[in-house]
């Protein structure tokens, strides 16, 4: 303690440098090019950027990738649950690997992700045929964005529910069921209420990523104006077109989305603890 | 029934120890909350009728190699709170567990109010339970904790609402209903818990361990307030504990386990007084522990190994409470043990002497504090010991019996031992 003090005392310069060259870092390779982005896409006024945003090929692209990220979350939130539930909770061969397996999604290059499904769904598949033959197309058409986005936040609900339910006092199930709550009526009145912080916070993670997904899409669905083509596709496009105002005016309300969604976690978390530790 | 705890061995020495079952007599009656069903009587076991709300019989339980429950009966009788009490690893938790519903036995019956609930799931059973560490909803206000159970079972709202009320005045927490249990004190929790466990009127309530998680002194108050509560509402309880002093403040009767067998079943001063084996007399309160072939070595002659109606000083220990031995300036004449003083220790009432027995035997006694100043002993001083209630534990027999000391001292004066 005195040898930290002497040295506070004698030289604060390197502190000060390092926390300097912290912030700069964050300001330079974050926050610039957050408000440079921000100001050119708002910089021709209010109305030029409403009038870029409701363009109808940019409207539809906004449009559907809320609609598939909002589908993806609903499913993932279930699933991944449900996932991290069957991992926590029962002992079966193979569970190490399971879990190890759990991250891979992670690990694969997006556009690999999309190969991997146009492999195993596209048209010249048997799965692809068999689906064909009921009347549902789903490669190159919206439910592969679906399928796409769903591979690439895979582990998002699980990683973040799985720590929760490990940590769980099972004694509370227990008291459930001392007091006569059967198995469905303990899960939603006792574990959910407990895990919902933590499904949420996967799910809005994943729901980020979905809204910047780009390469798995784009394999999947590809790049079919009003139909499959995403904002960030529309955004990618728009530049190769030589529309920067519309490239920016998109991506400004992608970027706002993530932020508040962001935010609200944060918001979220406060109160979780708040409550906690009260 | 492999080992059979025993509730009347306050005979002789040398007298064969009964293969007795489990069975307790109980003599006063309480009213039940709720009212048990009456049990017929049975007159193949000819016990007296009584209500018996909860039995177990031949509970077996192993955890992979380990036998954490062997064979273990025992049954409460309605209105009584009973202690299970054991050190850790003595099965009692997951005997209450059985009891419960949350654990399955590998063999053995449980009877709650005199019907087999041995394959009923825990949601059927009926019972209240009030876990360690509060086991409280988190994420509810306090006033819907406690109507969970009210809730799950359909009563209607506003019989719901006013039977809360009632607990939460019962449990002296009413301006806490819409509190979150994480802004109680530990002492709180628990009694909302209870409160819990209670408020739709189980058959029985099992606690485990429901003090341990708290410090000392609320401890303290909370037990003094458990056992006015059950006081108030009879609800028959039974309540897992490690600490001798707590089953001793709180139950009827205990329950002695220790590696997964009973030991002994009684009420708390009896088994106090009479000690069916050398484990719960040494479990149950301080012990002194005295091989009789040092005493024999260090005594004078006409020493307590002659008047000890006891054959086999090689393989038997004397066991005998620190207040049940009396001692003496002088030895006047009678077979006392001879000692020395090695430290004295007032502790308020009562004083600590540390003696050195017959060669090299510690020996702790405690006396009231104003005999001991009549008697004025200082340390290094020679003293004469003589106890008032011993029980000889033999090693080879197995058996642990009283010996009347006042009857064996007047033989051996007669024979010619003393002086």
């Amino acid at each position: 303690m005195e040898a930290g003090s002497i040295f506070s005392r004698r030289r604060p310069s390197p502190e000060l440098l390092l926390r300097g060259a912290g912030l700069s870092y964050l300001g330079v390779m974050v926050v610039l090019p957050l408000l440079a982005m921000a100001w050119q896409a708002t910089a021709p006024g209010p109305a030029a950027f409403w009038a870029a945003v409701t363009e109808p090929y940019a409207w539809h692209a906004l449009k559907l990738t809320f609609l598939t990220a909002f589908v993806m979350m609903a499913v993932g939130a279930v699933t991944g649950t449900a996932t991290a539930w069957v991992l926590v909770r029962y002992e079966f061969p193979g569970r190490g690997l399971v879990n190890a397996l759990i991250d891979l999604p992670f690990a694969v290059p997006t556009v690999v992700t999309g190969v991997m499904l146009v492999a195993l769904y596209g048209p010249d598949s048997v799965v692809g045929a068999i689906l064909a033959d009921a009347g549902w197309k789903v490669i190159y058409d919206q439910p592969g964005i679906i399928l796409a986005l769903l591979f690439v936040t895979y582990p998002f609900v699980i990683r973040s529910v799985q720590p929760v339910l490990l940590a769980m006092d099972r004694a509370e199930e227990e008291a459930a069921a001392t007091l006569g709550a059967g198995p469905c009526a303990t899960f939603f009145q006792v574990v959910l209420p407990s895990l919902w912080p933590s499904i949420l916070t996967g799910s809005a993670l994943a729901f980020s990523r979905a809204l910047g997904e780009y390469g798995s899409v784009v394999m999947v669905a590809g790049n079919q104006p009003l139909l499959t083509r995403t904002a960030p596709i529309h955004v990618f496009g728009e530049i190769e077109s030589g529309n920067r105002h519309g490239a920016l005016a998109v991506s400004a309300v992608l970027l706002a989305a993530s932020l508040l969604i962001l935010v609200a976690l944060h918001a979220l978390q406060r109160r979780g603890e708040a409550r906690d530790a009260s | 029934m492999s080992v059979g705890p025993f509730v009347d061995v306050d005979a002789g020495p040398s007298r064969a120890r009964p293969a007795a079952g489990p069975s307790v007599a109980f003599h006063h009656h309480r009213g039940a909350w709720p009212p048990p069903r009456v049990e017929a009587w049975r007159p193949e076991d000819g016990r007296e009728e009584k209500n018996v709300a909860i039995e177990v019989r031949g509970l077996s339980k192993k955890y992979g190699s380990f036998q954490a429950v062997n064979d273990v009966s025992f049954e409460v009788e309605s209105g009584k709170l009973v202690a299970l009490l054991g050190p850790s690893g003595s099965g009692k938790s997951t005997i209450l567990r059985t009891i419960a519903g949350l654990e399955s036995a590998d063999s053995g019956s449980v009877m709650l109010t005199g019907e087999d609930a041995t394959d009923l799931p825990v949601q059927q059973r009926g019972v209240g339970f009030v876990f360690q560490h509060y086991a409280l909803f988190r994420h509810m206000t306090i006033r819907d904790n406690i109507g969970f159970g009210l809730k799950i079972r359909g009563v209607p709202r506003a019989e719901a609402r006013r039977r809360v009320d009632e607990l939460l005045d019962l449990i002296q927490l009413g301006g806490y209903a819409n509190r979150y249990p994480s802004q109680l004190s530990g002492g709180q929790r628990q009694r909302v818990a209870l409160a819990r466990a209670l408020a739709p009127r189980p058959k029985v309530l099992l606690l485990d361990e429901p003090f341990g998680a708290l410090d000392a002194k609320v401890r303290d108050e909370l037990r003094t307030w458990l056992r006015r509560l059950h006081d108030e509402v009879h609800v028959t309880s039974l309540f897992v504990t490690h600490d001798q002093r707590e089953a001793f403040e709180v139950s009827d009767q205990i329950v002695v386990l220790a590696e997964g067998r009973v030991r002994q079943i009684g009420p708390p001063q009896t088994l106090y007084e009479q000690p069916a084996d050398p484990f719960v007399a040494g479990f149950l309160g301080a012990i002194n522990v005295l091989p009789l072939r040092s005493l024999k070595a260090g005594s004078v002659g006409g020493g307590p190994e002659e008047w000890l109606d006891m054959p086999p000083a090689e393989h038997a220990e004397a066991y005998v409470r620190p207040h049940d031995l009396d001692v003496f300036a002088a030895r006047d004449g009678k077979p006392y043990w001879p000692a020395r003083v090695e430290r004295i220790t007032p502790l308020g009432g009562v004083v600590r002497l540390d003696l050195r027995i017959a060669p090299e035997h510690p020996l702790y006694i405690e006396v009231p504090r104003d005999r001991s100043n009549g008697v004025g002993f200082a340390t290094g001083d020679e003293v004469y010991v003589c106890p008032r209630h011993i029980n000889i534990y033999d090693r080879v027999r197995g058996s642990f019996d009283p010996v009347d000391v006042h009857r064996a001292i007047g033989l051996s004066l007669e024979s010619g031992a003393g002086i």
